[in-house]
């Protein structure tokens, strides 16, 4: 068997704050195959930002080990994380975080700019890929403040899979859709997942969790539960049972 | 990170605001159109009294009764008189770097011809005061030495005269005018000056010989003043002291005392003026550097608020792979491309303005490519220094607080 893209053995976080130490995550042990779509799932606090964070290198744990790709992220400098971030993992946040008054396009280029290696006609190239792959080819020259809340984190799914990365991160990534725009963005990463990509979805909804094929339940910093679904529920499927303009609940 | 995207970035950046980079860009701008204006003031008035002075003659030494003592002016009626006619004869004959020396008297009074009439100045002088004072004949002729001792009642106008008093005559050579009660034939007329630097006309006088002036219209022995000319530039210090000397000695001064008179060169008039010109363009240059040192200030303030505002702009581009250093560039760059791009229209609006000064207010203005590249120079430093402290301040953010910012 191939070695996991990801593997963290025994990560401790703790916040200081004043007096206090949060301690957010308190030993975490996880190993991610290639090709896997898994959930972090918890209640709210429960540390799976922050997991998410540091799995993300945009944080660094206090304590344990963290291999990215057959890396030991910890010996890593502030600028090969930044280099590591920008070709290995890409970012979906609850938020889109799209730049305002910059077209869908530009968007999704914002990172081929801090990869030295990619051309600007190669930029484009790949960016309009990235488009055609979210469905939102149409939708190339529109600015965010004209797109639904769903195109926008499509088009943001874009900007994440743009660089090829070995891993997406998602965080609460659905949690400001609607049930519909909901599945149709777990379909597309379903979809994605096929095609290989290996995707971590931090959710708090069992709803959304059953559209991946693990998940792994956080309890006040600690790994509760891990749980492998033989059979995952298909979001496209249900999109279709869907009656039309018309959004459950 | 590669510089052409850094640039590309940068400038998405700005342009995604654009209204907001030129509000910002509009302090820079003003600040240096008017530095560029200011300046260029400043050196077209200098120029101009250089330009004048020189054209008037830079070998020019004026004579005066009376001493240069500081803090006032106490002349008694004698020490005003104190200047013969035989003191221009000794400097004549004395002084050899002196080429050509005139006395000099004037009265005003009203200069009449048929039934118009014009307030003038006329001044009694001798045959060399036109080479003196570089003056030249458009028509008729000089007076002679024998019309001087003959207190001839000749003279030589000025063009302003002529436009004044013979608006229906052809030439007015020949005609007799009045001046005072006594009728003056005019035999010769002189062409044209213009203004000199403090805006008097040059062109409006009457000379005629100062022996008719001392004796017909002022009733005077002395002389008010000598003009003289070096016979070059290079002589006139030689030759003010050797004015100096002959005078003391004419005027039988003692060792011990100080000159009842006092001796002064065009050139050193240059040099005061120039002098004076400087320290106003350095005072208009001062107040204009203020507004663009305003500017500046404008920039940082800005740039400190898009700090703020583009929190989660930031805190995405850490995320996606930008470096803390490429933050900061992108921000210095930002501020630099500001200003610098500002300081590129102000001094396109400081040359339009001075251009327009220029023909409005004919007022006399120089830009020199020193102040474009100095305001130019000026423009980078600025946006690179009110830059650097809110691109520290951006490259600093922490990734997870800046992408949860609201
Ligand atoms: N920057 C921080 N400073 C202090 N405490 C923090 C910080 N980030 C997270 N925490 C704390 O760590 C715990 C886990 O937070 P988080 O990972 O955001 O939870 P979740 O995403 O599961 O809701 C919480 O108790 C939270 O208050
Ligand atoms: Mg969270």
């Amino acid at each position: 068997m191939s070695q996991p893209v990801i593997s963290i053995k025994g990560i401790k976080k703790d916040f200081k704050v004043g007096e206090i130490t949060v301690h957010a995550l308190r030993g975490i042990d996880l190993e991610v195959e290639e090709g896997e779509f898994i959930a972090i799932m918890g209640a709210s606090g429960s540390g799976k930002s922050t997991m998410l964070n540091v799995l993300g290198c945009l944080d660094q744990p206090t304590s344990g080990s963290y291999w990215l790709d057959g890396v030991d992220i910890g010996s890593l400098s502030k600028n090969e994380l930044a280099g590591l971030r920008n070709q290995k993992l890409g970012f979906v946040f609850q938020s889109y975080n799209l730049l305002p008054r910059t077209t869908a396009l530009e968007n999704v280029e914002l990172p081929l700019y801090y990869n030295n290696k990619i051309t600007s006609k190669d930029r484009r190239e790949k960016a309009i890929e990235a488009l055609h792959a979210v469905g939102l080819a149409d939708r190339m020259h529109h600015m965010p403040n004209q797109m639904s809340g769903g195109q926008q984190q499509r088009v943001a799914i874009a900007r994440a899979l743009v660089n090829d990365p070995r891993v997406i991160l998602a965080d609460e990534a659905t949690g400001n859709l609607d049930t519909r725009t909901s599945y149709e963005i777990m379909a597309l990463l379903q979809y994605l997942n096929e095609k290989g990509k290996t995707i971590i979805f931090v959710t708090h909804e069992h709803e959304i969790a059953r559209f991946m094929n693990r998940s792994v339940q956080f309890k006040d910093g600690l790994v509760a539960r891990k749980d492998k679904f033989e059979k995952r529920s298909l979001a496209a499927e249900l999109l279709a049972m869907m009656p039309s303009n018309q959004n459950l609940i | 990170m590669n510089y052409s995207n850094l640039l590309k970035i940068s400038m998405n950046a700005i342009l995604r605001n654009k209204f907001r980079a030129f509000l910002t860009m509009l302090g820079i701008i003003i600040g240096v159109a008017s530095v560029i204006a200011m300046l260029a003031i400043g050196q077209g008035s200098k120029q101009c009294i250089q330009d004048e002075m020189s054209e008037m003659g830079t070998n020019m030494i004026f004579i005066m009764p009376g001493d240069d003592r500081p803090g006032g002016v106490r002349m008694s009626s004698s020490e005003l008189q104190s200047m013969k006619l035989t003191d221009v004869e000794a400097i004549k004959s004395e002084c050899s770097a002196v080429s050509s020396v005139s006395p000099v008297v004037n009265s005003n009074g009203q200069a009449v011809f048929g039934n118009k009439n014009w307030p003038s100045n006329i001044y009694g002088v001798n045959n060399q005061y036109l080479e003196i004072r570089k003056y030249q004949l458009a028509s008729g002729r000089n007076f002679t030495e024998r019309e001087i001792k003959t207190y001839a009642k000749v003279c030589v106008i000025g063009r302003t005269i002529v436009e004044n008093l013979f608006s229906e005559i052809e030439n007015p050579v020949g005609q007799t005018i009045r001046f005072g009660s006594i009728p003056f034939k005019v035999i010769g007329v002189l062409t044209e000056k213009g203004e000199n630097s403090m805006g008097q006309d040059q062109d409006d006088l009457i000379l005629a010989p100062f022996t008719t002036i001392q004796k017909r219209i002022l009733s005077i022995t002395y002389i008010q003043s000598i003009f003289a000319s070096a016979a070059s530039e290079e002589l006139n210090t030689l030759a003010i002291d050797q004015i100096t000397e002959t005078l003391r000695q004419t005027h039988k001064i003692k060792s011990t005392s100080e000159d009842d008179f006092n001796v002064r060169s065009q050139s050193e008039m240059v040099q005061t003026f120039t002098a004076i010109s400087d320290i106003m363009t350095a005072l208009l240059g001062a107040i204009a550097g203020i507004s663009l040192l305003v500017g500046g200030i404008g920039i940082m303030n800005i740039m400190y608020v898009s700090v703020t505002e583009r929190t989660r702009e930031i805190g995405l581009r850490l995320a996606i792979g930008g470096r803390e250093s490429d933050i900061m560039t992108q921000f210095l760059v930002e501020s630099f491309l500001l200003s610098v791009v500002g300081g590129i229209i102000g001094i396109l609006l400081g040359l339009v303005s001075s251009q327009a000064i220029a023909s409005i207010l004919s007022w006399p203005v120089v830009v020199t490519p020193a102040s474009i590249i100095f305001a130019f120079l000026v423009c980078s430093v600025i946006g690179i220094f009110f830059g650097w402290y809110p691109a520290r301040k951006a490259a600093g953010l922490n990734p997870i607080d800046a992408l949860r910012y609201e």
